[in-house]
């Protein structure tokens, strides 16, 4: 877990459940009212948006192929190629917005793998407690503990073929536990409210009352935590693409630094190729955070500071 | 006189509007009184008790006066209020169990805010044993943790601590409200010993529980909505109540050693009304039994005898 | 406390196994056939290729039974025999991690310790002072969101490359030799500097955040409502949630080791800096999987060890864990 998401969590602990039982209609329009007057989400969600309007559309605004070669090389932006070229004539624009296509994919593929392992093993031990908990909190303790980026390193290293699923998948597999603790300790506390014990006397089981009692009084909190784990997931893409161990045959904006390191672009001052994708994944990223505290202020109104 | 009252009006500031938790309340506390506030959830009790101390959150003080020991007390400033705190008018509070830092050994919080309110801890050290013994604690829990003291040891530090600078006002609110039978007669017990032994000078004990009140308590002070409804000394008010909400409240209460085969346990029929837009006239009209025309015209807080106050058209 | 202390050295133990075995079992999990791979990707002409076929087959022990292999791979790791490199040939892995882990450690834990006090102090401060939080507040979301590796490159072409303060690769200068002499140490701060202060600003954004919400959920605590109610200054109020503060913040550090190690390693490598990083870059662009198995196992030890120790200061700082009741 990243120090970010440790502490942005910490605006909502586990601590005490702060969601609301089953919320009438009137209830879900104010949500939707504070929703539209919050500045933070407003902002993260626009940034967000932004760059996922330019990954989407981007590809039809240029000819060019990430890969393709044949342009001039090492040329700085012009109206030719709006973000320049390459040291090797490759175009930065049609890099920048495939990458953006890559960074958004592996985030949205691998915080849901996240996301679904993390709901799974937080539901299962918060909601059976006893002896299925040890067990999954000690396989969540192990898989917390073990350095995500060297598994990855050494997973990625043996790997012959490489793709932008599998990468996604990778990182979904590894970065499940915090979630996991979290869903946990929040199903702890609902599972011993009332309207729980009232769906296991009327008979539902186990996961019945899960999916229908107790997840949707968390949705808030799950929606929460998958921003963070799609946040996280293109942070450490990005570190994966960097390191060369990345899809080959796709283009990321982690490749186009290591590319740009390896081909001294900085020493060339050529900023045009290095500058982007960090800034873009930086954006997209601190826009998600943004928009997970903004989320949190609407959801939560103890923490709306008017 | 020690504690008065004049017409204090506390609302709360929403985004939907103001709630108005407390909407004229008048009313005063002898010195040496014990006296019980009891009502529903709701009904303003708690935000009486805070505000005579400090307002919290989203408490705004919008009119009104409290007055103790002939002084003014400036509940709406919580500057300058921070003089009075923990020497002149203390609390303690609900959530009594939890006061406690988790961090800190009990000695040690103690001395820091003696220490920090200006008073010396190594003086105050024989006196606080003193009171801890009182309580049944010996003088070791000062250097515990608080985690290693059970809810009752908890809660009787946090009484031992809050009364230690001899206040003259005692706030306790919803002290029994956690705790099981035995436990909330020995607290109970343990404030009136207190105002015996001159700890503090008025209590007002905030709570739901009447009968609970009927054993410790001098005068009872019952709210609805906001309002006062009815105040007398605690014998009275429950062997003659004279508002027809007091009246329903002791009837819902279940009797000891009646079994209920025949009849079901009955409560008051209704919801009290929302404090955004309260009605005019009495608050507890629309479910009264006893209501007349004349209660859509608020009745006032009037004294029919000495030391009873009703505010009811018909009892009056 | 020994109870809190040993469960956690259970689950380092547990842990530590997992990954040796992850560590051993990869090359064998993985479709086709290892040395084959290893030998394509080394192009040897034919006769040579005969030749590394049997050398690495002994060496990776793939001759034996399966359980014989794994016993052997722990009696070597036991002995601190972590293999030979590929790519230096005849070089010992331990001795190539050895001759990197100083330079990893002088940047990390600087980094870490620095940025943790830091970061602590002016998320407090920020979650009292509403100025400082409007303008501290945004920036430490930018600096946690920001890539460490793209920070790094940004420092470098900016500071280095463009304004000449600091040198851009190595840790030291070409000409000098590690050694005791002033020359020595002032090249290696001027190397260290960069990537030091890249992976100090990054994670400095993230313990702000952190400590700022916990001050103010502190701030709020049933405590804190208690002392102010009994007219305690605001500083001492502080005080006590800072105390109970640091208790998250603490096992955070822990979990946050695993990701500053890995942002270390990218900063090591925009810097071409000779710590555990290039090593890793090194071995990945010349597969040498020798070399990778080495660092791996040795970076999971290292964040155990960090993890451990991190413990040892939390059952300290909180009393409930000494006195035999769970922590968090």
């Amino acid at each position: 877990m990243t120090t970010t998401e440790h502490a942005i969590e910490a605006l909502d602990p586990q601590r005490g459940v702060t969601t609301p039982v089953a919320t009438p209609p009137r209830r879900r329009n104010e949500t939707l009212y504070f929703a539209l007057r919050n500045r933070k989400l407003l902002i993260g969600l626009g940034v967000v948006l932004a760059f996922l309007v330019l990954a989407i559309v981007g590809p039809w605004l240029t000819d060019a192929e990430p890969f393709e070669f044949g342009f001039p090389t090492g040329e700085p932006p012009s109206r030719a190629h709006w973000l320049g070229t390459t040291a090797s004539g490759q175009d930065v624009f049609a890099q920048f917005v495939y990458g953006l296509r890559s960074s958004f994919v592996v985030g949205a593929l691998g915080g849901c793998v996240a996301a679904l392992i993390g709901m799974a093993v937080g539901f299962a031990a918060g909601y059976r407690g006893g002896v299925v908990d040890e067990l999954l909190s000690m396989l969540t303790n192990v898989v917390l503990v073990i350095p995500t980026l060297a598994v990855l390193i050494i997973v990625a290293a043996y790997l012959t073929v490489r793709g932008l699923v599998a990468e996604a998948l990778l990182i979904g597999l590894t970065s499940w536990p915090w979630a996991a603790r979290a869903i946990r300790a929040q199903t702890f506390s609902l599972a011993s409210r009332d309207f729980v014990s009232l769906a296991r006397l009327s008979g539902s089981r186990g996961w019945q009352v899960i999916v229908r009692e107790i997840a949707p009084n968390m949705s808030s909190y799950l929606f929460l935590t998958f921003i963070l784990l799609f946040g996280g997931a293109i942070l450490t893409a990005a570190t994966l693409d960097f390191l060369g161990l990345g899809p080959s045959n796709t283009m990321s904006l982690g490749l186009m630094m290591n590319t740009a390191v390896i081909s001294s672009a900085l020493q060339l001052g050529m900023w045009w190729w290095f500058v982007p994708p960090g800034l873009g994944i930086t954006a997209i990223v601190g826009g998600l955070y943004v928009m997970n505290v903004g989320l949190d202020e609407v959801f939560n109104p103890k923490l709306r500071r008017t | 006189m020690s504690l008065a009252v004049d017409d204090l009006r506390v609302y709360y500031r929403t985004l939907k509007g103001d709630v108005k938790a407390l909407d004229g309340v008048s009313f005063t506390v002898a010195d040496g009184e014990i006296m019980g506030l009891a009502g529903e959830s709701g009904c303003g009790k708690t935000t009486l008790g805070k505000s005579l101390i400090r307002l919290e959150g989203r408490m705004k003080h919008m009119g009104g006066t409290v007055s103790l020991e002939g002084e003014s007390l400036p509940i709406g400033d919580d500057r300058a209020m921070a003089k009075y705190r923990f020497k002149r008018v203390s609390i303690v509070p609900q959530y009594a169990m939890s006061a406690l830092s988790p961090t800190r050994r009990v000695g040690r919080l103690i001395a820091d805010l003696l220490e920090s309110r200006g008073a010396g801890f190594d003086e105050m050290r024989p006196e606080l044993v003193r009171r801890l013994s009182l309580v049944g604690l010996s003088e070791e829990v000062l250097e515990r943790y608080p985690i290693e003291l059970s809810g009752g040891m908890k809660q009787r530090v946090v009484m031992v601590l809050s009364t230690l600078l001899d206040p003259a006002l005692l706030i306790a609110d919803e002290l029994t409200s956690a705790l099981d039978v035995s436990t909330q007669k020995a607290v109970a017990e343990l404030l009136v010993e207190f105002r015996d032994r001159g700890f503090v000078k008025s209590t007002i004990v905030i709570t739901h529980d009447l009968s609970i009140l009927y054993q410790m308590a001098d005068t009872i002070l019952v709210m609805y909505a906001g309002k006062l409804v009815e105040k007398a000394p605690a014998d009275a008010i429950v062997e003659s109540p004279k508002h027809p909400y007091t009246q329903l409240l002791l009837a819902s209460l279940p009797e000891s050693g009646v079994r209920y085969e025949e009849e079901r346990l009955t409560g008051i029929p209704g919801r009290p009304p929302s404090l955004l837009s309260p009605p005019t006239g009495c608050r507890f009209r629309d479910r009264c039994p006893l209501a007349l025309e004349r209660c859509a015209e608020e009745p006032p807080f009037v004294e029919l005898e000495p030391g009873r106050h009703v505010a009811c058209w018909r009892a009056a | 406390m020994t109870r809190y202390l040993a469960r956690k050295f259970v689950l380092y133990l547990t842990t530590f196994f997992l990954a040796v075995t992850i560590n051993w079992a990869i090359p064998r999990l993985m479709p086709g056939d290892p040395v084959q791979g290893l030998i394509a990707r080394l192009r040897a002409d034919s006769t040579a290729s005969q030749q590394l076929e049997g050398y690495f087959t002994k060496s990776f022990g793939l001759d034996r039974p399966l359980w014989q292999q794994y016993l052997d791979f722990w009696r070597g790791l036991l002995h601190g025999d972590l293999g030979l490199s590929i790519t230096y040939v005849g070089t010992s892995v331990s001795d190539l991690i050895w001759a990197a882990v100083p330079y990893s450690l002088a940047l990390l834990v600087p980094a870490i310790v620095l940025s943790y006090i830091a970061g602590n102090r002016v998320g407090a401060l920020a979650a009292r002072r509403k100025v400082l939080d409007n303008t501290a507040l945004p920036i430490a979301y930018i600096l946690t969101a920001t890539p460490y590796m793209w920070l790094a490159i940004m420092l470098a072409y900016v500071l280095a490359f463009k304004w000449g303060l600091f040198p851009v690769s190595g840790a030291y200068d070409f000409s000098l030799q590690p050694e005791w002499s002033w020359a020595f140490v002032e090249s290696f701060l001027a190397h260290w500097f960069l990537p030091f202060l890249s992976l100090f600003l990054v994670s400095f954004g993230g313990w702000a955040i952190g400590m700022r919400n916990l001050i103010i959920y502190e701030l709020e605590a049933d405590y804190a409502n208690y002392m102010q109610s009994l007219g305690a200054p605001q500083g001492l109020v502080r005080r006590y949630a800072y105390r109970n503060a640091v208790l998250p913040q603490l096992s955070g550090l822990a979990l946050a080791l695993g990701a500053i190690v890995g942002g270390a390693l990218v900063t090591e490598i925009v810097f071409s800096y000779p710590g555990l990083g290039t090593l890793i870059i090194t071995a990945l662009q010349n597969r040498d999987y020798f070399l990778l198995q080495g660092l791996f196992l040795f970076i999971v030890i290292g964040v155990l060890v960090a993890n451990f120790l991190v413990d040892i200061a939390y059952v300290i700082v909180d009393p409930r864990t000494r006195t035999g009741i769970q922590g968090s």
